[in-house]
């Protein structure tokens, strides 16, 4: 066995990589729930592309075709229920687990120095995965697979000038049509996911660079021992790999009661008017994408202006990526910052609940006001940031983790 | 805040989706389990649904798999369109027909229960009513100025809806649905109807999903399987974790 080792790291660096990232990778030992989010989202991306692989053997993209080659699989394909009900409830599954997985870095800093670059590259998956949803979500050919993307491809439109081209040259005609699925397809089984695994393995390169943060925001590397192994450092493998195992069994039973239980999750995984098949010379009552774009759903429409709600929408998101560098506290961690901040990201979690839940609402007068003050709000925790989280007093960092 | 935070509450109860039309909602309570009464609705289905409505993803010999009949059982009972035991439940009817005869197009009800809901499909079969300026004589709270004749009414009988009316302030009148009475019995008296929409609404929910029985009885032992399994990942990592704490 050593031998056949031996004879692979002679042409390839096997050891070297297992000792590098696994065994001899020093991950801090004070990990606690919110850690368990970067393996589930890795145990998501596999999910979504072996569930897709099957798929994509019985699916058919054509506009004639597809609504019902999804009803086949449910019911004539082999096991095809499971593998629909796995890749549906798993797309939004992977979002609450990078939410919370975000969530995470805003709680203990995971984005401040030396971690930007780490942060940048995970904010480019966010976008890549919001992309690979979006254009997943036209495949069933559905009512609402087909407004919603009329709906937010008819956004580009509001760009001056090049806006109505843009448009039209993403869909490939005047309205969503079968050239738009052909080509979403496209990007959805192949483009997209391409993209998506080499920044996740950017993004793991990045972090075994600079070592994970952790819930005291302590730099384990600045305390090593006279073998340069830092001293509240544990090898990632086994420790977290036994760790992550228990995590992912959690978290696969509570996956379970969605995919055997509630699939539709009562129209928030699979909406009901997705059941009807599209139809381009009936537009449903109330447009509402999934819940993992509401938030800025109802940004877009806070907005009173149609190229300002673009432009809001976009920058909700854009603001993520400068994040870095707007927070000048001294410390890392949640823990050990003042009021101010912890106040802050509490109301911003509500807002961003409360921008959820009014995006799936219809757009009554009183929610648009709501929904202003919560955009508001939204944008105030990222624009207001370098002012509070400079006032406020912060409480001593210890040497070494607790 | 305190406002904002009232308003919420008072706004979360209509968390959910508007699925149109007025009148209140009955529940159905359905049970795809009970084999009985899906061979029930699945008769009532091919025999007044059947003929303008298709079900173009449903076949025959998976009605024979799932409701306990044997192949020719469904063939003698079941259908009545001429198709072979491993077709779809297709129609004859052309959606240009449709269009010409009913100014509409007639919806598939394949994935019917999983767009409508069960409960929204009974309030419905259960109140058309006599409205004689519609086209077909008929009228229905749940879905106002439909399309679609009452096909149950040799079963239900005549009826008439009860509007409660009240002007407000403002002068206008509101009209808010009461109940259905029957002027004139059909075939069933009023229990046997409700059983009769209850069994069909049965199917229609099961043939919205027909593997939602099995797919309920595995998850039972999945979620088995991960319970036991945790034991063992748990154990696991306390035991490596022993010397770290």
């Amino acid at each position: 066995m050593t031998n056949f080792v031996g004879w692979i790291d002679d042409r390839f660096p096997l050891t070297k990589v297992w000792n590098e990232h696994l065994a001899q990778y020093y991950a801090p030992r004070n990990f606690n729930f919110w850690y368990f989010f970067g393996s589930l989202a890795i145990l998501m991306l596999v999910n979504q592309i072996v569930t897709g692989i099957w798929l994509t053997m019985h699916y058919k993209p054509d506009a004639a075709m597809a609504f019902a080659s999804v009803e086949y699989i449910m019911r004539d394909v082999e096991w095809g229920w499971l593998l629909r009900y796995l890749h549906s409830t798993g797309a939004s599954m992977f979002f609450v687990v990078i939410y919370l997985h975000m969530f995470r870095a805003l709680l203990y800093g995971s984005y401040k120095q030396p971690r930007e670059l780490l942060w940048i590259f995970g904010m480019v998956i966010y976008v890549a995965l919001m992309a690979e949803a979006f254009m997943g979500y036209l495949l069933p050919w559905g009512q609402m697979s087909f407004w919603g993307a009329q709906v937010i491809i008819s956004l580009f439109g509001a760009i001056p000038y090049v806006g109505e081209g843009l448009a039209q040259w993403i869909r490939g005609d005047f309205v969503i049509s079968d050239a738009t699925l052909n080509r979403f397809f496209a990007f959805h089984v192949i483009a997209v996911p391409l993209v998506l695994c080499a920044l996740v393995f950017l993004h793991i390169v990045a972090l075994h660079k600079v070592g994970s943060n952790n819930p005291d925001g302590v730099e384990i590397k600045n305390n090593k021992d006279e073998n340069g192994i830092p001293l509240d450092g544990i090898p990632f493998h086994p420790y977290y790999s036994v760790k992550d195992i228990a995590g992912v069994v959690v978290f696969l039973f509570v996956f379970s009661i969605i995919v055997f239980f509630a699939p539709e999750m009562n129209g928030y995984f699979l909406e009901k008017d997705n059941f009807v098949p599209a139809n381009p010379l009936k537009t449903p009552e109330h447009i509402a994408p999934l819940w993992y774009f509401t938030p800025f759903y109802a940004i877009l429409r806070a907005v009173p202006d149609k190229l300002g709600g673009v432009i809001a929408m976009g920058g909700a998101i854009a603001i993520l990526f400068v994040l870095p560098w707007l927070d000048r506290s001294p410390v890392k961690s949640m823990r050990y910052r003042g009021m101010l901040s912890k106040l802050a990201l509490g109301i911003f979690v509500i807002s961003f609940f409360a921008l959820g839940w009014l995006g799936m609402q219809a757009a009554t007068p009183e929610f648009t006001i709501l929904a202003r003050i919560f955009s508001l709000i939204y944008f105030a925790f990222f624009i207001l940031m370098p002012f509070y989280t400079k006032m406020e007093t912060t409480k001593p960092v210890p040497e070494r983790v607790t | 805040m305190r406002k904002l935070i009232v308003m919420l509450f008072v706004c979360l109860p209509s968390l959910g989706f508007a699925s149109g039309g007025g009148g209140p909602m009955m529940s159905a309570n359905v049970d795809v389990t009970n084999t009985a009464s899906l061979q029930r609705g699945a008769q009532t289905f091919v025999n007044y649904c059947l003929s303008c409505h298709s079900a173009q993803y449903m076949r025959y010999n998976r009605l024979a798999e799932d409701l306990g009949l044997t192949e020719d059982q469904v063939m003698e009972n079941l259908n009545f369109t001429g198709h072979k035991i491993g077709e779809q439940m297709k129609i004859a009817m052309t959606g240009d027909d449709a269009q010409r005869w009913f100014g509409t197009a007639i919806p598939d009800l394949s994935v019917i229960a999983r767009s409508r809901g069960a409960d929204w499909l009974y309030t419905y079969l259960m109140t058309f009513y006599v409205d004689e300026s519609r086209p077909f004589g008929v009228n229905n709270v749940r879905f106002p100025d439909v399309g679609m004749p009452h096909v149950l009414s040799e079963l239900q009988g005549v009826t008439h809806a009860v509007f409660h009316e009240e002007v407000d302030e403002h002068g206008q009148t509101h009209s808010t649905f009461e109940e259905i009475e029957i002027l004139s019995p059909g075939s069933q008296t009023e229990d046997e109807y409700e059983r009769t929409v209850l069994d069909l609404v049965n199917y229609l929910v099961y043939m919205g999903e027909p593997a939602q029985v099995y797919r309920r009885s595995l998850g039972v032992k999945v979620l088995l399987f991960l319970a036991i399994f945790f034991v063992f990942a748990y154990m696991l990592k306390r035991e490596y974790w022993r010397d770290i704490h």
